[in-house]
């Protein structure tokens, strides 16, 4: 059976990426559980509103466990939204999800004791916003540095690996893989050949770019908008080749 | 200093197997105390390919669950007393191996051989990811075509990042072993040809075995190729092949060339 498409705008696939809290329990579990309440005491709320996953992969438990540890933490108002490094057979409906692929993120601080405490402070004791708390030590909050919009990759991505950076461009000097992806917020350079997935502008960068010495791809995004190995220009195999975005259609032409 | 290597390829039936028996006893010949180790645990088939089925009393989850010391599981060969089996379970899973035993076997196999090769289960799940942990060099088996290629490619990545020399910053060897190769398929592009393998893969070739009865009758006689008929075109190359993992510099040769003038017309030299 087949369905005529009357509307054949295609649909926009775009990334969002959120830091989330990653919890690594230890045995025994209520040791663990037992530290956690000591942090939860010092800094109320601490875990309100943020995305928590749990990673299991070095934890040696059972899905009862597993499912246990959950709602222990659940009553505690942690809410877990995934858990990573899990074996299939730990997971099943009504549990978390399984997620994978996860990057290192910042540390997250607890706040320290004090902090904790001036938060509970009445309201007109706290310094306003904007304005520097009187002669005290300037805080430094862990900021992950902001200064480069681009990431160097000087290994060949392999299959199944994903380069995920929306901040900016990425620049490949070895070829991606049949079934790796590489998702850049700015343009991607690959410098050997590109047989897996490259997505480029995905956080809505309709300007940006991707360049291939060789070009094998299974399938192209630029801002969402894609393009699979069947809709190329044959002609452009093995080509060295650039793509770019003209209103709604992707544009490749080979680079001489 | 014991070198871990972990034959591994993430696709099944291209000759991981056979590929452990056979670089197992082409380095124990080296008179050096080498140990084969079988990580398909439910799924074992080493101690097939060893003919060692018959002897097999202790595998490694008695050894990681305590029920037995190590040196009870170990099976000596009886062709080369260089060359020992640590059998898999049959009756059991993957499950049955845990990281903390994992490492405990290791440790102790390290103290007593100069060679540990362990035998990857295919897929890239807990079996897969506990064979490649404690490596030091990676032999990755890999037939000419694409699908094989891929799932070579995708191991390849494991081995950059779940291994404990990648975890602590090192680097850890891979060699590319072609198996199943037969080259006047590849020159008539039936098969991905040498060439396009390693561009893809781009890791360092260590050896091309030829697609061979000789292989096959081996298995089934439970004796590792270069010990059945240490003369055959596949035994010349795994023998070539292990010595290159020790470090020794060997022409690489594409199998089948020495066949005579008419096999010479097809025949191309590898860039190594």
């Amino acid at each position: 059976m087949t369905e005529t498409l009357t509307d054949t705008r295609p649909i926009r696939l775009k990334g969002r990426s959120f830091l989330a809290l990653m919890l690594t329990p230890e045995l025994p579990i209520e040791g663990w559980l037992a530290r956690l309440d000591d942090l939860a005491a010092r800094s109320a709320g601490f875990f309100l509103g943020r995305p928590v996953v749990l990673d299991v992969e070095d934890l040696d438990i059972t899905k009862a466990q597993l499912q246990e540890l959950i709602a222990q933490l659940g009553q505690r108002n942690v809410w877990i939204m995934g858990i990573e490094g899990a074996r299939p057979s730990l997971l099943g409906p009504g549990m978390p999800p399984a997620m994978k692929g996860g990057r290192p993120g910042p540390d997250f601080e607890p706040p320290a004791p004090e902090e904790a405490a001036a938060a509970d402070a009445p309201a007109d004791l706290r310094p306003a916003a904007g304005e520097k708390p009187p002669q005290l030590t300037p805080v430094t909050e862990p900021q992950p540095s902001r200064a480069t919009h681009s990431i160097i990759i000087t290994e060949p991505v392999r299959s199944g690996q994903s380069v995920i950076y929306p901040e900016g461009d990425v620049t490949i000097l070895g070829s991606v893989a049949s079934g790796a992806e590489v998702i850049a917020g700015g343009s991607i350079h690959i410098y050997g050949a590109l047989r897996g997935r490259a997505l480029a502008g995905s956080v809505g960068n309709t300007s940006a770019r991707i360049f291939c010495r060789k070009l094998e791809a299974e399938l192209l995004a630029i801002d969402g908008l894609y393009k699979t190995a069947e809709d190329m220009d044959k002609r452009l195999r093995g080509q060295a080749v650039q793509f770019w975005l003209e209103g709604d259609s992707i544009m490749a032409e080979a680079l001489s | 200093m014991a070198k871990v290597i972990v034959v591994t390829s993430g696709k099944g039936g291209v000759g991981k197997t056979t590929s452990t028996a056979a670089l197992g006893a082409a380095l124990a010949q080296r008179n050096e105390k080498t140990v084969v180790v079988d990580f398909d645990v439910g799924l074992r088939n080493l101690d097939l390919v060893m003919g060692a089925e018959r002897r097999v009393v202790y595998d490694i989850v008695n050894v990681i669950q305590g029920d037995a010391k190590l040196p009870q599981a170990l099976i000596r060969d009886k062709r080369l007393d260089t060359l020992f089996l640590l059998p898999a379970s049959q009756t059991r899973d993957k499950d049955a191996l845990t990281p903390e035993g994992v490492e405990r076997v290791m440790t102790d196999l390290k103290r007593h051989f100069d060679w540990i090769i362990c035998d990857s289960p295919a897929g890239i799940e807990r079996g897969a990811t506990l064979a490649m942990r404690h490596a030091d060099m990676a032999v990755i088996v890999t037939n000419p075509e694409v699908s094989s290629v891929r799932d070579s490619d995708r191991i390849i990545g494991l081995l950059d990042s779940k291994t404990v020399k990648a975890e602590s910053g090192e680097r850890i060897e891979k060699h590319l072993l072609l198996t199943r190769y037969d080259a006047v398929r590849a020159e008539r592009g039936d098969m991905l040809k040498v060439e396009d393998v390693l561009e893809i893969l781009s890791i360092p070739l260590v050896g091309i075995i030829p697609e061979s009865t000789d292989v096959l009758r081996a298995s089934n006689v439970g004796a590792p190729v270069t010990l059945a008929d240490k003369t055959s075109a596949p035994a010349l190359a795994y023998l070539d092949a292990a010595r290159r993992l020790a470090g020794e510099t060997v022409p690489m040769t594409i199998p089948g060339e020495k066949r005579g003038l008419f096999s010479k017309i097809f025949g191309r030299r590898v860039a190594a």
